[in-house]
């Protein structure tokens, strides 16, 4: 069937801000969608929240929307741009429901707009819980038995008739909370009376429990003439029980047969066919470990982090395909851009591994629940390929930059045998690391198995890699031994820790003996045609297939690896970015990543695609190859930067500001001295390596202070202390995430938190905007709603701002991109940070500015100038709009987790309020991150003593807007002491109706608690309150200046909101 | 114990060796399959070959009960890794030993991926695999290049006529080397399948009045069977139903005038997707073969193409004009491999009169 010529212009839902669930797999397979429509013409409006992404740039659509993702923001648009079809299958679970909402109220149909890639009825029956199953039944297709509960009799008598254990799941409760699995009635009943009461509508789900079975995914391609392909089959070693995303994967399947492979293959095509998908999607499977016995766990009629995983397992480009058949086109028609030889309609075929590791956030959430669950908690992921096993969990492991490199790298030595073995029923992200302590000990396989459910072939394996390490600890490193723990991907430094020796003499006896890596192709045909794309992969003890070239200029571009907290989809939009600027300056570019869910790692963005671990070892192996003429580090975030002393070393020229210069703006001392040299005032402070010496610091400066670890992003392991105590505690911390550097520690200062991203070629600067914070400092700047242009600093404090940007990008000799973090008190203006590197902010500058900021960046690194890139030097004029960045975090998925804000970064995402005036760009900002208020106008207040008389001023806009006001004892009297009307209610330790009583009654809206210092206390009243407000799905704020804007933001709601068109922002 | 690959056109491989320490020369080919290895050395249809893995985890799951025929016939098995352990339920022994049991030399331990690239590159080529390492390359490649695989379907045949109870239409089975899955899945729509050696005179299947005739898969050149290609053409003439898969679709192609080419590396896998030219719908489907039906001296008034590869556009089936017969190059038993075209055994009953899925 050839291509639809009805649709000519094409609305494209994205799936908004980053969270944990929905992060930038759908920036992956949004982008990829965009190019494969323009490719055939068709005019593409793009609309998503998320500013940080690739998708919302210009040259993807043809018009793009950085607007709230509401039904009324969508039918406005498509009302103004008059698209013939919407595509809702690229954006997620969100754009699937937006996408819904628009056909079921009939908007679609009165406009004449039709939905593509799929139906709505499809998206019923694969979503509605009832429809599912009743579908699934049509076509014989098993599914775990289930009911939906009001009452407790009626979940034991459902119980009775399936038998135990049983999986309890209230309904629309966040992460997961209130539910689990009861073995007996006892607890089927004390579980069941907690999660109706946590449920807004009361009602549990029972179910079948399916835990321990394996689980098997496969992603399904299907097209309008009914013809079906599986693209990959995917196997958790995690069994079923915890979220796919939380699992370790391997692609494809190792321990299913012929026999069950094809069963369940077969199974997902009747289940597409039935469904009547066009498109993508993805079938999730509970294979019993023992029988041919199956059940069918759920299907994502949609493109899905599982289906970005397969495409970049395979090389199958899943989102561009499906876009091609929302056309009309057929799998037959649609040639395979790898082999460019075979189509769509042909089943990739591995002759590799893939590992994937969920990335999971407990490096942040100190305090939160580290179980793995059937709610997922990972904020992005590193896949991995090797020819084994062993050797792709091996790159896996040391991708994920959390100071592991193998299955050494979390010592349980300390437990006893007994504690051993109770420990490993914990289902965590710790749990191969328990196994591998438990081969140590002689554990038997099967007993792990037992305990564990895994596999035993994957149990087997993590024993091949503990055999290799005792090798290397107890034998003699002969070349042979040495070429077996390379096959299986020991790092030369794991190996010259085992073995005693230095990492250069392990090389040495490497290279001596020709133990060298060599790279493959991912081509989706195991090699059965030739290939055109150069996607490699490194393994040892092969023969090299990578292409040589000796192009003019080549460059290396280094990734930002894992999506974490931090270090988010911004870098990978900067990174992408570099590659095509030095790709329009006729470099050949070679980019490395290791994380699945990026536009980076698509096979068509750089010339070569390296899919490896960013390590130095990883990253010499294809420098000896490639031979760069330079590598680039500023645009991968930390993740590159921390590798910049190394590609020196290897010889490889730093593009762009130099190693020594980044060092400066990191190292305490030589800041310091830059600073005295240029004149900047800083908050005063000291470097130290110790508690003690932090203490002594500390005292002299007088609390409070901000301790915080150096050469790490995000403000990880940030705190601000106010005594000794606290000093103790945070020092503790920061030595287990960070023990190489020192730590800083600075008086803390409180006012106005300005930031500053700005271009240097040596000489000139060009700044393209400045931001201000609504949040006073001591909020991470990732943290805080971000305003442009700066609102409330007069044109003196931004000439002061100007000038200090231009000395310090001087002063480091900067060629390329700088940010800076400034306080302004009052009239002065201090440093608080320089990052010599891209930043979060870039891609939202870029957009409202028109500027294209990593674009100039790269040619000036290449070498021209400000002047010649036709820019005038210096703070460029400001926008016509305001635009406003707002954080958006997923602590609802995080049980347990401290939701305060503070000077580490916790939010997931962001999203973007963009309008000409400051009160519609903030309240498009809050509605664009979720925020949907009023509901039942009734608010709860408790707020620190400090914070009283500002909190009166909040408290009088919410009472102004009809907001009834509860707060607890202090808070309500100082309210009402300065007339404000306030209820008193109980604190959780009184008696009820307390505030717990009135969050379960579930008629808040919103929590205003600001707490006090001190942490890790999970007791405490106040972090009960913001916990159980979080689980319910009650918005909490934690500090006054937030509190403020969104009372701003309610005071000025309003229901048409005016669109922007980011592609026609001026200076584009 | 090392082993090695040496190929016809001078390459060695240096590997461990697996299975029997016996030498061999065989024809090397590779299959993509990535499940599905113990269908694969139980398939008739590689005998005369050793063939090579190109996904390198094999024996994950062991030994099962998946049999294709009651041995194994390749010539040989050359692997990356095998694995230690076998893991799964079903599992009745690991591969090492049913190498060693089946008498089946192989080598493990070398690049695979480059090898199947040797033989993408310059076509399917004979090998040897040794375990001496004295070998002497002189002596060796002209015994290499000499090599002829022969009629192997007289040595993969069965040697007498056996009978599968059914209630529903009976079918004459030809084994040529013919897979389990064939007689099981006639069996399992109610067939009553009657197997018969490959040599069985066509007279005598056309005197048991078979409602239809199936012929089977099975290995080697098609044009090495002579007297087979004979019985079919009588076959043909009578008025019975026929159904033929891979080495039976080319041999009905052979004894109906048209003609057959060796592919540069055939088909081997699970993955190749055909056209239903009748509908366009497109099937995954298994394949095995290195020999093709040239469709460009195809007398429409004999045949005209039914299927076709979509990725190379090789003939992958024929509808015989005004015949009952359709013959098709893949493999709708699956096993391993997709079973998405399953319903070619519907559509076989329903030529013979009966309904789909009895």
């Amino acid at each position: 069937m050839p291509k639809n010529n009805d649709i000519k212009k094409v609305l494209v839902i994205g799936s908004g801000p980053i969270v944990i669930g929905q992060a930038a797999e759908f920036d992956y397979a949004g982008t990829q969608a965009c190019r494969s429509l323009k490719e055939e013409d068709v005019e593409v409006v793009l609309v998503n929240s998320n500013p940080a992404t690739i998708m919302t740039d210009k040259n993807i659509a043809d018009e793009v929307y950085i607007e709230p993702l509401t039904v009324p923001v969508l039918e406005q648009i498509i009302l103004k741009e008059k698209p013939d079809s919407v595509l809702p299958t690229l954006g997620g679970q969100a754009g699937l429901n937006l996408g819904m909402e628009l056909e079921e109220s009939g908007f679609l149909k009165e406009h004449g707009v039709r939905l593509i890639g799929t139906t709505a009825e499809t998206i019923f029956r694969a979503e509605d819980r009832q429809a599912f199953k009743d579908t699934m039944e049509k076509i014989h297709e098993p599914v775990a038995a289930s009911q939906v509960v009001t009452t407790i009799e009626d979940g034991v008598r459902f119980t009775n008739t399936i038998g135990y254990p049983v999986v309890l799941r209230p309904a629309f409760t966040l992460g997961g909370s209130g539910g689990g699995i009861a073995h007996d009635e006892n607890e089927l009943r004390e579980i069941l009376s907690n999660g109706l009461r946590l449920s807004r509508v009361h009602e549990v789900l029972v179910e079948r429990c399916i835990a321990g079975w394996k689980e098997i995914e496969y992603e399904v391609m299907r097209d309008a003439a009914g013809n079906c392909i599986t693209v990959c089959n995917m196997e958790n070693i995690d069994p079923v029980g915890v979220h796919t995303g939380d699992s370790i994967v391997v692609a494809p399947s190792q321990t299913l047969g012929d026999k069950e492979y094809q069963m369940l293959r077969t199974s997902a095509l009747n289940i597409i066919s039935e469904l009547g998908i066009t498109g993508g999607c993805n079938v999730q499977y509970a294979l019993h470990p023992e029988t041919f016995e199956y059940c069918v766990i759920e299907v994502n009629p949609r493109v899905s982090r599982s289906s970005a995983l397969a495409s970049k397992a395979t090389g199958y480009p899943i989102a561009k395909v499906a876009a091609k058949i929302a056309l009309g086109y057929t799998l037959d028609e649609i040639k395979n851009a790898i082999t460019k030889k075979t189509y769509a309609s042909f089943e990739p075929m591995l002759d590799y591994v893939v590992v994937k590791i969920p990335r999971l956030p407990f490096d942040k959430f100190i305090t939160a629940k580290r179980t793995l669950t059937t709610q997922m908690k990972a904020t992005g992921e590193v896949m991995s390929i090797c020819n084994n096993f062993e050797g792709a969990l091996m790159k896996a492991i040391r991708s994920l930059e959390q100071h592991v490199d193998c299955l050494l790298s979390y010592d349980f030595s300390e437990l006893t045998t007994e504690e051993l073995l109770a420990d490993l029923e914990i289902v965590d992200d710790r749990r191969i690391y328990r196994i591998a302590e438990g081969i140590r000990r002689g554990i038997s396989q099967e007993k792990m198995h037992d305990i564990t459910q895994i596999d035993i072939w994957f149990i087997d394996k993590i024993a091949i890699l503990v055999e290799m390490e005792q090798a290397l600890q107890n034998q003699e490193l002969t070349v042979e031994l040495l070429r077996e723990a390379k096959r299986i991907e020991y790092p030369d430094t794991v190996i010259a820790r085992l073995t005693d020796k230095t990492v250069d003499e392990i090389k040495d006896m490497r290279y001596n003996n020709g133990i060298v890596a060599a790279f493959k192709m991912v081509d989706t045909c195991a090699a059965e045609f030739e290939a055109q794309t150069p996607y490699y992969y490194s393994v040892f003890g092969s023969e090299n297939e990578a292409v040589e070239t000796n192009p003019k200029k080549k460059v290396l571009v280094l990734g930002s690896g894992p999506i974490r907290i931090g270090q988010g989809i911004e870098f990978d939009y900067c990174s992408v970015h570099c590659t095509w600027a030095f790709a329009k300056e006729g470099y050949e570019t070679i980019i490395v990543n290791n994380n699945p869910e990026t536009v980076s790692t698509d096979f068509d963005i750089a010339d070569k695609l390296y899919f490896e671990p960013l390590t130095a070892e990883d990253v010499e192996n294809i420098v000896r190859f490639e031979k760069p003429d330079g590598a680039v580090v500023q645009f991968g975030g930390q993740t590159a930067i921390k590798l910049t002393e190394d590609l020196m070393r290897m010889g490889v020229p730093i593009l762009g500001t130099k190693a020594e210069d980044v060092d400066a703006a990191e190292d305490r001392e030589l800041f310091d001295q830059i600073l005295e040299q240029t004149q900047i005032p800083r908050a005063a402070g000291g470097t130290v390596y110790t508690a003690e010496e932090a203490k002594a610091v500390a005292n002299r400066l007088g609390y409070p202070v901000l301790v915080r670890p150096s050469y790490v992003l995000g403000g990880q392991g940030m705190q601000i202390a106010f005594n000794d105590g606290e000093i103790e505690e945070f020092i503790d911390i920061i030595n287990q995430i960070a023990q190489d550097h020192p730590i800083l520690v600075d008086k803390y200062l409180q006012g106005k938190e300005i930031e500053v991203d700005a271009i240097c070629d040596g000489q000139d600067i060009l700044i393209p905007g400045i931001m201000e914070h609504i949040e006073r400092t001591g909020v991470h700047s990732g943290d805080s709603i971000s305003v442009y242009p700066a609102p409330t600093i007069g044109k003196d404090i931004k000439e002061k701002i100007t000038d200090y940007t231009e000395r310090l990008a001087q002063a480091l000799h900067v060629k390329g991109m700088i940010n800076i973090q400034f306080i302004v008190m009052d009239d002065d203006v201090y440093v608080i940070e320089v990052n010599p590197r891209s930043s979060r902010t870039v891609p939202y500058i870029s957009k409202v500015t028109g500027i294209p900021i990593v674009d100039l960046a790269t040619q000036i690194i290449i070498g021209h100038t400000i002047r010649e890139l036709g820019y005038q030097p210096g703070l460029q004029p400001e926008a016509e709009y305001v635009a406003i960045k707002m954080p958006v975090f997923s602590f609802e998925k995080l049980r347990g987790a401290e939701i305060s804000l503070g000077p580490e970064m916790k939010s997931t995402g962001e999203c973007l309020g963009i309008a000409t005036s400051f009160n519609e760009a903030l309240y498009k900002a809050f509605l664009g991150a979720g925020i949907q208020l009023p509901k039942h106008k009734q608010m709860i207040m408790t707020v620190k003593d400090a914070d009283k008389p500002e909190a009166v001023g909040v408290a009088r806009r919410f009472a102004a807007l009809g907001y009834k006001i509860y707060a607890t004892r202090s808070t309500a009297k100082y309210l009402n002491d300065h007339g404000v009307e306030a209820l008193w209610v109980n604190k959780i330790s009184q008696e009820s109706p307390n505030v717990m009583d009135l969050i379960l009654g579930h008629k808040i809206d919103l929590v205003i608690d600001t707490p006090t210092q001190g942490h890790g206390d999970k007791t405490r009243d106040g972090f009960l309150i913001r916990r159980n407000a979080i689980e319910t799905g009650v918005y909490c704020i934690t500090a006054i200046d937030t509190a403020n804007a969104l009372a701003n933001s309610l005071e000025h709601a309003q229901e048409q909101l005016t669109l922007v068109d980011i592609a026609k922002v001026k200076n584009a | 114990m090392k082993a090695f690959l040496i190929l016809e056109d001078g390459t060695v491989f240096c590997g461990e060796s697996i299975g029997s320490t016996r030498e061999v020369i065989s024809e090397i080919v590779f299959n993509t399959s990535m499940t599905g290895y113990l269908e694969v050395l139980t398939d008739p249809s590689y005998a005369g070959q050793a063939v090579c893995m190109t996904y390198p985890l094999i024996g994950n799951y062991g030994i099962t009960p998946d049999m294709e025929s009651s041995r194994s016939w390749v010539d040989g098995y050359i692997v990356r890794e095998l694995s230690r352990i076998p893991s799964n339920f079903r599992c009745q022994g690991t591969i090492q030993d049913f190498l060693k049991e089946q008498d089946i030399p192989g080598i493990a331990g070398i690049d695979t991926r480059a090898l199947t690239k040797i033989l993408r590159d310059k076509g399917t080529m004979n090998g040897m695999i040794t375990t001496n390492e004295n070998y002497n390359l002189d002596e060796i490649l002209p015994r290499l290049k000499a090599y002829r695989t022969g009629d192997v379907v007289s040595k993969v045949t069965c040697s007498e006529a056996t009978k599968l109870a059914g209630k529903g239409k009976k079918v004459a089975l030809l084994d040529f080397g013919a897979k389990k899955n064939i007689a099981k899945s006639l069996n399992d729509r109610g067939c009553e399948v009657t197997i018969y050696p490959a040599h069985t005179p066509a007279a005598e299947i056309l005197a048991s009045n078979p409602d239809g005739i199936m012929l089977s898969n099975g290995p080697g050149d098609p044009k090495d069977c002579g007297p087979i290609i004979d019985e079919i053409k009588k076959l043909y003439d009578s008025e019975v139903p026929i159904f033929a898969i891979c080495l039976g679709h080319q041999l009905m192609a052979l004894a109906t005038g048209c003609d057959t080419h060796k592919m540069k590396y055939g088909h081997r896998g699970g993955n190749h997707p055909v056209k239903d030219l009748e509908t366009g719908r497109v099937y995954i489907s298994s394949q095995n073969h290195g020999y093709v039906v040239d469709v460009d001296k195809l007398d429409p008034a004999v045949a005209t193409p039914a299927f076709v590869n979509v990725n190379d556009g090789t003939n992958e089936g024929l509808k015989y004009t005004g015949k009952n017969i359709f013959t098709v190059q893949f493999h709708p038993e699956a096993c391993p491999g997709p079973q998405d075209s399953g319903y070619l055994f519907d559509r076989f009953i329903e030529m013979m009169g009966g309904a789909a899925n009895a």
